[in-house]
């Protein structure tokens, strides 16, 4: 593991906002138990949970929470100065972040929906579900983190495109559609282990490309915005 | 021997000039930049440090531009205003950290040279988060310093220090620039580059209004005619009493009343003024520096 990816780890793992990463995952699994033990038919609760809580808010929220706090929380904190001042190229810094950022993300989300699947449906569903997080943890992280070096509210903003765009927009607005991770998630996922239980609304194809765009396209662009990161100075 | 040149270099933030068409050259030794707050300092040292691209000119250290050239760390530190250091870490681990980042040789050994040269050995192994606002800073004083980089810029170092903590990083400072390093430090306080350096560079309001020795600098500070607002029971008689006072350059009534004293030696004229008072028999009701502010100290050297 690389120092910057050590000294990132520590930094998520000693904040407060790592306790954020729990509840809702609990809460993923504990719904799909309770549903599973109370006998309720699948067809009935595996839409709502796997996709409106799982793929919807479960993935982007903790997504967003772990991608803005890799880099963001420094930027804020101005502790990203110490490892800027170092003769690292820009690309090793993002891509060791980024890689924190996935792998959190993917471990934190995929379990929690390989579980809901396998009760929902079959072990199959479990394997798409965590392909499926694992995907979007890429893709959603990739954004965020550039987000974080965008703006000062990347948070807002990354709620924003949570809620307004994928949840709101894409449900109404079929055209947004083709910028929505969750939509690209949930054809992935649909590919892999149909059932009835999820409906993808754009094709593979877009899926794929979509979210290697989203993964690739946002790494360099936050590579080549932290090669300019500015200070402002006191006269600002 | 590395030198940071800075070559008409301006920056603005919209229609805000922040630095405005400066040219210096720091070599070795202890250098400390001067000036009010808001007088750019920070912007200066930013654009030094390669974290804000100068609107016009150039910026260089070794020859090489500071600006999205990373390569320029291995022989730059910075110790940055703003104290965020990442308090999960002790010292050692922060600075060890830092030394790898650098790729040194032996990292665990320049750590502890690092944290040695800020006399930090003790409370190494602490979180950072426990330590006091003055270890904190020499804490990130040792990890700027861990590879021993032949240019150090730091911002406002003394800012919360108590006068022990002070006179530790002087000597620091000090010692460093006597091995032939290049310091650069800002101050917003004079007393403090006195201390420190011989040779200073005054920033006002964005632009470099004097450069060099730092006693001629002051001889010019002393120097300026001081400026009172004087009351009294009869000003007119007090102000023909005082224009023949030697220390005084000038002496204006004021429509509102009181008078406006332009002197040129302080203490000459803080003593004379009581005695030519009681002589004449008229009583003073207020005597006020007017012009006391570092601000109008800086402004002098403007114009001079």
């Amino acid at each position: 593991m690389s120092t910057v990816a050590y000294i990132t780890t520590r930094g998520l793992f000693g904040r407060r906002r790592v306790l954020l990463l729990l509840p809702l995952p609990a809460l993923l699994i504990a719904l799909a138990l309770i549903c599973r033990a109370y006998d309720v038919n699948p067809a009935d609760w595996g839409t709502p949970v796997l996709v409106g809580l799982g793929l919807a808010v479960v993935l982007p929220v903790i997504a967003l929470i772990v991608g803005t706090g890799v880099l963001g929380s420094e930027v804020d904190d101005g502790t990203l100065v110490h490892i800027l001042t170092k003769p690292l190229p820009r690309r090793d810094i993002v891509l060791a972040k980024l890689g924190v950022a996935v792998g959190v993300t993917a471990v934190t989300t995929a379990v929690p929906l390989f579980v809901a699947g396998v009760l929902a449906d079959s072990v199959r569903l479990g394997l798409a579900l965590a392909i499926g997080a694992a995907v979007g943890a890429c893709a959603y992280s990739a954004l965020f983190l550039l987000l974080s070096l965008l703006t000062r509210r990347p948070v807002l903003l990354g709620l924003v495109y949570i809620l307004v765009w994928e949840g709101l927009l894409g449900r109404f607005v079929s055209g947004t559609r083709v910028l929505s991770i969750e939509q690209y998630v949930i054809t992935i996922v649909d590919r892999i282990a149909p059932t009835d239980l999820l409906n993808g609304r754009v094709s593979l194809p877009v899926a794929i490309t979509m979210s290697a765009v989203f993964a690739i396209g946002g790494t360099v662009a936050a590579v080549d915005r932290l090669r300019s990161f500015s200070m402002a100075g006191e006269t600002s | 021997m590395t030198t940071v040149e800075l070559a008409n270099v301006s920056r603005w933030y919209g229609n805000v000039v922040a630095v405005n068409d400066i040219t210096m050259t720091l070599d070795t030794g202890v250098t400390g930049l001067l000036g009010p707050n808001g007088a750019g300092k920070t912007t200066m040292l930013h654009m030094m440090a390669g974290f804000l691209n100068p609107s016009r000119g150039t910026v260089t250290v070794g020859g090489a531009p500071t600006w999205r050239n990373p390569d320029v760390y291995r022989r730059l530190g910075l110790v940055s205003e703003r104290e965020a250091v990442h308090g999960f870490l002790s010292a050692y681990e922060f600075v060890l950290a830092c030394a790898k980042m650098h790729k040194l040789r032996d990292p665990a050994s320049a750590a502890r040279r690092a944290l040695e040269l800020v006399e930090m050995t003790e409370a190494q192994d602490r979180r950072i988060d426990t330590y006091s606002k003055g270890m904190r800073q020499r804490t990130r004083v040792a990890a700027a310093f861990v590879h021993d980089p032949e240019v150090l810029l730091l911002d406002e170092p003394f800012n919360g220090m108590d006068p022990r903590q002070r006179m530790h990083m002087m000597d620091l400072l000090h010692s460093l620039g006597d091995r032939g390093h290049t310091i650069l430090f800002s101050s917003h306080i004079l007393e403090e580059v006195e201390q420190v350096s011989g040779t200073v560079q005054v920033m006002v309001a964005g632009r470099l209004a004097a450069s060099g020795d730092y006693r001629r600098i002051r001889r010019l500070m002393t120097n300026r005619p001081h400026v009172f607002a004087v009351q009294s029971s009869d000003d007119r008689r007090l102000a023909v009493a005082l224009i023949g006072e030697r220390s005084v350059r000038g002496v204006e009534l004021e429509p509102a009343g009181g008078l406006t004293v332009r002197a040129s030696d302080y203490g000459s004229f803080t003593r004379a003024l009581p005695r030519i008072a009681l002589g004449e028999g008229i009583r003073l009701r207020k005597l006020l520096p007017s012009d006391e502010s570092l601000e109008s100290v800086f402004s002098y050297l403007l114009e001079a």
